[in-house]
């Protein structure tokens, strides 16, 4: 942890739980979002015309109305784009437009776009466009492209073991398949981008995008100019969860073309269901299994198939397929495993990085196998957990893909747990509860969540940051991470103002920017604490060593003498203010601006073997989860929620709480009311907040208690020991899940597990209880 | 009615601003956006759906301002006439946050930050009028915000934690001076118009003056709330040209209690009537508080929501099984119609051109008369109905003496369940009685499948409702609802 000699001087230091650092901006409106930008003058509002069918070949694409419309000024089609026209980020596949005689391959595809003088007219005019079709046959829903073999990237297979003998030694097995929903990020601001051509070609981006570098180099490609020539700018977003790690590019990169094309600024915004249908979610996934045990509940063996629903194209679903499969294990040791990850194509919206990252779909997997051997055994749920987490013992710490469990935090940890949320006296008094009310059935659930920390993509597990300290020794600082709500600002300014020793108010974290730091990555897998703080104290240290150099050399004292502390610096018998030293260092003429880099050591993994160590550390948790469920309508509630997160040592403990209750809620939304509806037609139905249902105010729980593990460091050398916080707390809500389930299953006092796909809507969970009756 | 009529008068905080030429279609939120640069209010969904975009719009009452959250994003520019729109721009004064602001700071309220203008200004109007928080009111008020960062703990905690600070504030200080503006505003038209864009919103104050605007333009919209209505304009982007607000109608506004009824003005909101019908049917409760959000119970009413004849909205099917009726007028004429004949097809109603709702007769309650109302829908707040049942019973002598049943999501319009009633009617009220009556649902529905449920499902769950009933009157014990738990 770091530690500070001024604890009550100095604030804002690591390890505090301070405010984000835009609180009173958000809460007084003050805080701009890209639409709350001030446009240049004569800005020009673009807009997308959508395709309304899922698959075909585009026959006729007649815009003639469009540009005879009102306040209409531009018409940008793909035969307009001077660069290049597919936008795919890691793979190609991704058409920025489809042309007349192209293919369609999703209900929403863009076929074209306008710019117009408002924004109504802009929308209004891209409905006007007349586009006829030769319909194709769409495959859906993901059991059509499974049994085509249709998929938009190689099936990937990981093993360890030989799972059949395993399967054939064991002494019970169990078969069975499920299917688990997607989700719609929901970001509450929505797509949108503002580009301002500059001369030498160039333009100014301003976009809510998790990926600054990848939307300025997308740009810098279709407009057929060098990368250096665009400059993309993020401050903050309102929200983005996955869903503007790639998505937020393709109307970035048509309202640059359309800028250029003009020669005036242009602003594009989607509107909420045209967001909802032309930009990716979490994959939903069809899960098959085979699993064997023993007698004492332990796995022997597992076979399972992870399919992903991918939607039209690669995207990032490779990495997201193999995460679910890195996650398949969850917190369990699997003797023997071979698991195979389809990347099915369907018709549908290219699906996306949502939390969790393919995580969630194979945690959920693992955990509905467990649950089912314990139903099998006539054993609580807890008891088959324990017995198979990974352990200390040589023979049960190696995960099916060979990265060795090196600190084995979960048994403890769910030690803790189960007594801190009385854990057994509520099991009893639920099982009371059950056995005298019969269409009320209360469920509790214990579930771990164990989750690899990295970019699986090695290449992405690097950072940049930029520092200046200013003659007032006020500091600037930036870095390659974006601000997406998460805090990241406030965290890596802690950071620096613990290198300093200065108040956090002394810095000034700016926007996200490509002319500052360069080839950023991502911000996503959780990663941006652990790489972009490490970038900038890495930055800090370089400025303070010079500093404590200048201090030796100027004052004749030892480095050890040079003490940065209470927003003051002593040198030998001599103290300044901050201020004064930097402006002391300055007339000496020392640099006071220096880049800071990071890149995680340790990791590696071979595709060819599915071996190696793609993660550098897990991140673990466990919660509790209570609900109730009304047998004759499907109705639930969650009354209850006990969670303990292993955070390492927190850099700011109020930030992480409030991203592992936003996590758990969000999660509790995928797995119950969260439902995505696609017709036969392929259109999604579900595309408004009308329709799709995010949790409401009062679906938190009445009592709902969060920890932070204490006193367990990160054994890694990571930023001050913590760990990731983003993503691991979403799975939590698989106890959610795992809850309602056990309250089905005490219809029939506990003999039989429940089927339940995912989420467990009211219809679901109804069907699910009728089904258990008729046992 | 000259020139100077053509204009509608609000204050924003506590100026004066009178538009003239501002598209009637214009929405408050485009409005601050996009003509004042006021952007610290968001557009999340443009529906009403994520509270992003609450505003707060002062009224007088009395000697005082009564403060109601509304969507900004779905009321018509012209509906500020007379009255005080407050933004999140107008809480902080000069550095110092509002406590409501400071609230949200302390407790960790905000993430990405862009649901928390509005959060913040339904926690203001919760904060004016709220004596004392209380956990299920705050949801009650917030169940319109959605937040897709914290999970809402912070934002609860915050709920409470406003009230450290007291209440008066730099708009307590100035309620008189803006209850006398405001009273001044409102005497100076009979009926405020704005004309722009060959568009037209007139906003009468008497019954007679809307009689003759709709007879003068029977094309006219009605706004009656306009919380479904102006979707028409944000998401179909479609251009009204006439639109005439109810919402001035003096006698369109009034909830009068006869000797055997109450009597609901067309142009009341749920909020209006809340308390009137819950003290009547006080099973209500939990069905008007889910209507919707707090946003939507502030702005829309109970006319609105038969009229427009939703198959989905919770109150007609409400109405059939109280035997309530509607007052219809054209011009000078009135006539009277129990409301399920007003449904004639999917979103065709009994209406005649120019005609319009002018009253909701609700028969009251009798001690002997039994009344249920369940929303079944996915999301327990803020949510519309996969099936919404309601239940009026009648027992004597352990014998069904009397029963209405009707149900909204079941058909193409809200409907009684005639087959059902008649299973029911003159039998003894036990198990097997009930259980047939299920079964007979079956000859009243053929439900839809869609994405908020399937036909299998809504048939099902709107059968064991009946059920429902048949156990929650059998013993008070047992709580039969999952909202009354925890």
């Amino acid at each position: 942890m770091a530690k500070s000699s001024g604890v009550a001087q100095v604030n804002g230091l690591a390890g505090q739980g301070v405010k984000h650092e835009s609180a009173h901006k958000h809460v007084s409106g003050e805080a701009v979002y890209v639409d709350d930008q001030l446009a240049p003058a004569n800005v020009l509002y673009a807009y997308v015309g959508l395709s309304t069918v899922a698959h075909g070949r585009v026959t006729r694409l007649d815009l003639s109305r469009v540009k005879a419309a009102e306040g209409v000024v531009e018409i940008l089609t793909l035969d307009d784009v001077p660069g290049h026209k597919d936008i795919g980020p890691v793979f190609p596949g991704d058409p920025l437009m489809v042309n007349e005689g192209g293919e369609i391959e999703f209900y929403g595809q863009v076929l074209f776009a306008v710019a117009a003088t408002s924004q109504r007219l802009a929308r209004s005019a891209a409905r006007l466009a007349e586009v006829e079709y030769d319909t194709l046959e769409a495959d859906v829903r993901i059991e059509q492209g499974l049994d085509r073999n249709s998929f938009v990237r190689p099936s990937h297979t990981q093993k360890c073991g030989d799972a059949t003998q395993a399967l054939r030694d064991a002494d019970h097995r169990l078969q069975g398949e499920m299917h688990i929903g997607g989700q719609e990020q929901m970001y509450l601001e929505g797509q949108a981008s503002l580009c301002i051509p500059a001369e030498d070609d160039g333009m100014l981006v301003y976009t809510s995008s998790q990926n600054p570098t990848e939307g300025q180099k997308l740009i810098a490609e279709v407009l057929n100019v060098p990368i250096n020539r665009v400059t993309v700018d993020m401050r903050r977003m309102g929200g983005g969860f996955g869903g503007k790690e790639t998505h937020a590019n393709q109307w970035a990169c048509l309202a640059a073309l359309l800028a250029r094309k003009t020669g005036r600024a242009v602003k594009i915004r989607l509107a909420r269901a045209d967001d909802m249908l032309a930009t990716g979610k979490r994959h939903h996934f069809f899960t098959r299994y085979e699993v064997g045990f023993n007698d004492d509940g332990r796995i022997a063996g597992l076979d399972m198939e992870l399919s992903g629903g991918c939607g039209m194209s690669p995207d990032l679903s490779d990495a997201i397929v193999d995460r679910a499969m890195f996650h398949s294990d969850n917190a369990y040791f699997l003797p023997a495993a071979h698991i195979v990850g389809h990347r099915v194509k369907t018709h549908t919206v290219t699906n996306t990085a949502f939390r969790g990252f393919g995580g969630p779909q194979g945690m959920v997997s693992i955990e509905n196998i467990i649950d089912n051997i314990a139903r099998a055994l006539g054993r609580d749920p807890l008891e088959i957990r324990k017995c198979n987490f990974y352990g200390d013992d040589d023979n049960r710490n190696v995960t099916h893909y060979g990265q060795k469990v090196e600190q084995h935090i979960i048994p403890d940890l769910v030690d803790r747990l189960e007594k801190t949320s009385d854990y057994q006296l509520r099991r009893r008094q639920i099982t009371a509860f059950n056995k005298i009310n019969t269409v009320f059935k209360k469920g509790l659930a214990l579930t771990p969540v164990k989750f690899g920390i990295s970019f699986t993509v090695t290449h992405l597990n690097q950072a940049g940051a930029l520092i200046h300290i200013y003659t007032d020794g006020s500091i600037h600082l930036n870095h390659g991470g974006t601000e997406m709500g998460q805090g990241l600002f406030t965290k890596v300014a802690q950071i620096v103002a613990n290198e300093f020793q200065v108040d956090i108010d002394t810095i000034n974290c700016t926007a996200t920017r490509t002319d500052k730091v360069p080839n950023a990555s991502p911000t996503a897998a959780s990663s941006g604490s652990d790489l972009n703080g490490m970038a900038a104290r890495d930055a800090a240290q370089k400025i303070k060593r010079r500093m404590v150099m200048f201090a030796v050399e100027h004052f004749g004292v030892r480095e050890d003498e040079v003490i940065f502390a209470d927003n003051q610096v002593s040198i030998g018998d001599e103290v300044m203010r901050f201020s004064e030293f930097a402006q002391l260092v300055y007339m000496n003429r020392v640099s006071l601006s220096a880049t800071g880099y990071y890149r995680t050591p340790k990791i590696h993994y071979d595709r060819e073997t599915a071996k190696g160590r793609p993660f550098y550390y897990y991140a673990n948790g466990a919660a509790v989860s209570e609900v109730l469920i009304d047998t004759l309508t499907g109705e639930n509630k969650v009354l209850r929620v006990d969670i303990c997160q292993d955070v390492g040592d927190s850099i700011n403990p109020a930030i992480d709480i409030g991203q592992v209750e936003g996590a758990f809620i969000q999660g509790m939304g995928w797995l119950t009311t969260e439902e995505l509806v696609w017709g036969e037609d392929g259109r999604l139905q579900t595309m408004n907040m009308a329709g799709y249902k995010i949790p409401a105010i009062g679906d938190t729980p009445p009592e709902f208690n969060v920890e932070l593990l204490p006193d367990s460091p990160n054994l890694e050398a990571t930023i001050f020991h913590s760990k990731a916080v983003g993503e691991p707390p979403l799975m939590l809500a698989i106890s959610v899940w795992s809850a309602i389930r056990d309250a089905i299953s005490s219809i029939k006092d506990y003999r039989y597990s429940p089927s339940l796909d995912a989420p467990a809507t009211p219809e679901r969970i109804l069907a699910a209880c009728e089904e258990m009756q008729d046992r | 009615m000259g020139f100077e009529n053509r204009v509608i008068k609000f204050l924003l905080n506590q100026t004066e601003y009178q538009l003239r030429d501002i598209d009637p279609n214009t929405t408050v939120l485009d409005y601050l956006r996009e003509h004042l640069h006021f952007v610290g209010t968001k557009e999340g969904c443009a529906s009403g759906d994520c509270g992003a975009c609450t505003v707060v719009v002062g009224e007088p009452c009395d000697d005082k301002i009564y403060y109601k959250s509304i969507n900004s994003c779905i009321t018509p520019v012209g509906s500020l006439h007379g009255k005080q729109l407050i933004t999140v721009e107008h809480l902080k004064q000069g550095k110092q946050l509002h406590p409501v602001q400071q609230a949200m700071v302390n407790c960790h309220g905000s993430q990405c930050g862009f649901c928390t203008p509005g959060f913040v200004m339904s926690m203001f109007a919760y904060r004016k009028n709220n004596v004392r928080p209380e956990r299920q009111s705050v949801i009650e008020a917030l169940g319109g915000n959605l937040c897709r960062c914290t999970g809402y703990k912070p934002i609860i905690e915050a709920a409470m934690q406003m009230y450290r600070s007291p209440l008066e504030d730099q708009f307590s200080l100035a309620e008189s001076s803006v209850v006398e503006k405001l009273k001044a505003i409102r005497q100076q038209q009979a009926t405020a118009e704005l004309s722009a864009a060959g568009k037209t919103y007139f906003a009468p104050d008497n019954v007679a003056a809307l009689a003759d605007i709709l007879l003068k333009y029977p094309q006219a919209k009605l706004v009656a709330g306009g919380t479904d209505l102006i979707l028409d304009i944000t998401q179909f982007l479609k251009e009204i040209e006439v639109l005439v607000s109810t919402s001035r109608v003096e006698e369109l506004k009034l909830v009068e209690e006869t000797e055997s009824a109450i009597e609901l003005g067309a142009a009341v909101t749920y909020i209006e009537a809340r308390q009137a019908l819950i003290a009547q049917y006080p099973d209500l409760h939990e069905l008007i508080d889910r209507l919707g959000s707090r946003q939507i119970r502030n702005q829309g009413t109970i006319g609105g929501n038969v009229g427009n004849a939703s198959p989905i909205g919770d109150m007609p099917p409400v109405l059939i099984a109280l035997g309530a009726s509607l007052v219809l007028r054209r011009g000078d004429e009135s006539r009277q119609i129990p409301v399920e004949d007003y449904f004639i097809a999917y979103k065709k109603t009994a209406l005649q051109d120019s005609e319009f709702i002018e009253r909701i007769i609700v028969p009251k309650a009798k001690p002997e008369v039994q009344f249920r109302a369940y929303k079944i829908s996915k999301r327990l707040e803020d949510d519309i109905s996969a099936s919404c049942g309601a239940f009026r019973l009648q027992l004597d002598d352990g014998l069904v003496k009397s029963i209405d049943i009707a149900f909204g999501g079941m058909a193409e319009i809200p409907k009684r369940a005639t087959h059902c009633e008649q299973a029911l009617i003159g039998q003894p009220w036990n198990d097997s009685t009930v259980r047939n009556a299920m079964i007979e649902l079956e000859k009243d529905f053929t439900p839809l499948s869609d994405f908020r449920a399937s036909a299998d499902y809504r048939l099902k769950v709107s059968q064991n409702l009946l059920y429902r009933l048949y156990l929650e009157l059998q013993s008070s014990a047992e709580q039969m609802r999952v909202t009354h738990y925890g």
